[in-house]
């Protein structure tokens, strides 16, 4: 088994102290940024990017850092879902559902730890999911040449903006915003200036990490400010008697785990879906599966085991596209991507094969992520709590100047950070008009890479169209996309949570 | 109407957009399909997603009440100033104000407020610079 060798050689690479110590700090506060409503992990990661960046760590340790973040901030998603009925990020909402009456019945402390459990096992699962089909998907890879990756960077848009969006016709003008600011600067393959109006500060193009953090962070700021008073949500009254869950409980909801486990991971893989779709799904099954006294929505615990479990599983499951093709499928694999770019690490095929530790000591950083969260998160989730209860008032405040903080230390500029708030502006105003954001990233991200596959097939055929869909592997891709564009105006009502305004992207 | 403002703001956008990639200029030296032309098909793309929304807009969202909007015009203008500020007067000094009145407009009282922009600046200056080491705004007095 060489995947396993592989991962042995990951676990040498993770297993340092530094590696470790990060892992811990990456948990942890992952953990508070879950829980925090307004910070979801969209934007707690895309905060701490330029902070690492500029931190100087190197590509594996960085990585570390903020997968385990990415991770925490799954687990902690779930605290004020249950505590205080308010998802702490969109994948959380449906723990509320089942999560929140268990609070109410003075369960709190059950349903969090049970939750912790569930979450463990969807994300350890997924893991090694993970470890398995991202090889070979690496292997279907390998066949593919630039137009077969020109189709696969439009299916990635198609199902995007398919499922995750309400109104397809947003989406679409999402992602040519997106990709329309990609084109920004120099021409990289004939070396022209293009739609730089002679700006000189535009020719190497707007950095990806300036508009993200002004999308997702400077527009939440705006948000909170359309809401007069910034206090914390009531949660003293809630106290925790004894955060354990009993193994009955257990036993009762393992089936529910298993089920909503590989439903979500499942749903994490596909692109386009991601954790939110993943949690919903696990759970309106469960519920159809289950449900046959009624008591889902009422405090089930099957009904918080089940959406953490499978949210938790989709966040692994959508790392496998995203390091296999380098093609995220959702917001969060969106700015990891960023992540890793801003790292110099371009994920896809060839990251297995040229710079396998880093893709493995990734791994192997992640099962010890899980590891660490459910320690630090049965036992410690008083300490969460607490934090939950800083007022927003003084929380947005230092989140904004955070986001200064990690932009101004990119590049020093001050028309970058002016950028910034540009992108907060208009964030803020394509979410008001329910214009979705994450195809806006990936068009910034994946502008120039799309362009650049599309040139070089008219290049090998010699401005020949048709070498787009010359291929079996292409045409695939195609329909797939057309399908996964198509397929959700169809039958996306069932398919789509309810829109919360109070969650973050 | 949001949307149709929305649609046609994108629409004049996307024509721009077409416009201005007509107008790169081309090398003497180009691959078959050149600089210009995926930067057009997006603009197309971008105004077909436009006419939609214009012709097929959304329920209008729930706009803030022009005080609430006043407040986010207010919270940028702050943001542009911090910027500005940064160089001339230093990170410490510049936070303090920026984030004071961030927390002030978001509901804490003035003295709550001013101790929240010191407590953040001061926060942030200890975490990032002391122990992280990261380059922040130095001002004239080296802080």
């Amino acid at each position: 088994m060489d995947v396993l060798a592989s991962l042995a050689d990951g676990f040498a690479v993770a297993l340092t102290w530094q590696n470790l110590g990060l892992a811990l700090i990456g948990c942890f506060l992952g953990t508070i940024i879950g829980a925090l409503p307004g910070l979801g992990p969209s934007n707690g990661v895309a905060i701490l990017i330029p902070l690492a960046f500029t931190l100087g760590l190197p590509a594996t340790p960085a990585l570390i850092l903020l997968t385990s973040v990415y991770y925490g901030a799954m687990y902690g998603g779930r605290i004020s879902s249950i505590l205080l009925n308010i998802p702490g990020d969109e994948p959380a909402l449906m723990t509320t559902l089942d999560g929140y009456p268990m609070t109410q019945q003075g369960k709190a402390g059950e349903a969090l730890a049970l939750s912790g459990i569930a979450s463990f096992v969807g994300a350890f699962f997924a893991t090694w999911g993970l470890v398995f089909l991202a090889p070979q998907l690496v292997k279907v890879a390998l066949l593919f040449g630039p137009a077969e990756y020109f189709a696969l960077f439009t299916l990635a848009f198609a199902t995007l903006g398919g499922i995750a969006a309400r109104n397809q016709a947003k989406a679409v003008i999402a992602a040519a915003l997106g990709l329309g600011i990609a084109m920004v600067g120099v021409d990289h393959q004939t070396g022209v200036p293009r739609l730089t109006f002679g700006e000189i500060h535009l020719y190497e193009g707007i950095h990806f990490l300036i508009a993200i953090v002004g999308l997702f962070a400077i527009s939440e700021v705006l948000l909170f400010l359309e809401h007069a008073k910034g206090e914390a949500p009531e949660a003293s009254a809630t106290k925790l008697n004894r955060i354990t869950a009993p193994l009955s409980m257990l036993k009762k909801t393992a089936g529910a785990m298993g089920r909503s486990t590989i439903v979500g991971f499942i749903a994490g893989v596909l692109p386009g879906a991601g954790a939110s779709l993943g949690s919903f799904v696990s759970y309106t099954m469960e519920k159809r599966i289950s449900d046959k006294d009624g008591t889902f929505g009422k405090g089930d615990p099957r009904g918080v085991a089940a959406p953490e479990a499978g949210n938790n599983a989709a966040a692994g499951g959508a790392l496998v596209p995203m390091l296999a093709l380098g093609v995220p499928g959702s917001g969060t694999t969106a700015v990891l991507l960023a992540m890793l770019m801003a790292l110099n690490i371009t994920p896809g095929p060839l990251l297995f094969t040229q710079q396998p530790d880093v893709v493995w000591g990734l791994i192997a950083a992640l099962f010890i992520g899980n590891i660490m969260l459910l320690l630090l998160n049965v036992p410690m989730v008083g300490i969460f709590v607490r934090v939950l209860q800083v007022p927003t008032k003084y929380l947005m405040p230092a989140v904004a100047m955070i986001a200064f903080v990690g932009i101004y230390g990119l590049s020093g500029s001050t028309f970058d950070l002016l950028v910034m708030i540009g992108f907060g502006v208009g964030g803020y105003v394509l979410r008001k008009l329910d214009v979705p954001l994450v195809p806006v990233i990936l068009g910034i991200l994946l502008g120039n890479e799309m362009e650049k596959n599309m040139r070089r097939a008219l290049t090998i055929s010699d401005g020949e169209y048709s070498i787009l869909w010359g291929s079996p592997i292409a045409i695939t891709i195609w329909v797939l996309a057309i399908v996964g564009f198509v397929a959700p105006v169809l039958i996306g009502r069932f398919l789509r949570p309810k829109k919360d305004v109070t969650v973050s992207p | 109407m949001s949307d149709r403002i929305l649609g046609g703001t994108c629409l004049v956008l996307a024509l721009l957009y077409i416009y201005f990639a007509t107008q790169i200029r081309v090398g003497f030296i180009s691959d078959p399909m050149g600089p210009k032309a995926f930067p057009i098909a997006i603009g197309v793309v971008l105004a077909l997603g436009s006419l939609y929304t214009l012709l097929r807009p959304d329920p209008e969202p729930v706009w803030p009440k022009l005080g609430r909007l006043g407040e986010i015009v207010f919270a940028v203008v702050v943001m542009v100033a911090y910027t500005y500020a940064l160089p001339e007067f230093g990170f410490i000094i510049s936070t303090t104000f920026a984030a004071g009145f961030l927390s002030w407009r978001l509901g804490a009282t003035p003295f709550a407020a001013a101790i929240a922009g010191v407590g953040i600046a001061l926060g942030i200056f200890v975490v990032f610079r002391l122990i992280l080491k990261l380059s922040l705004a130095i001002g004239p007095w080296g802080f």
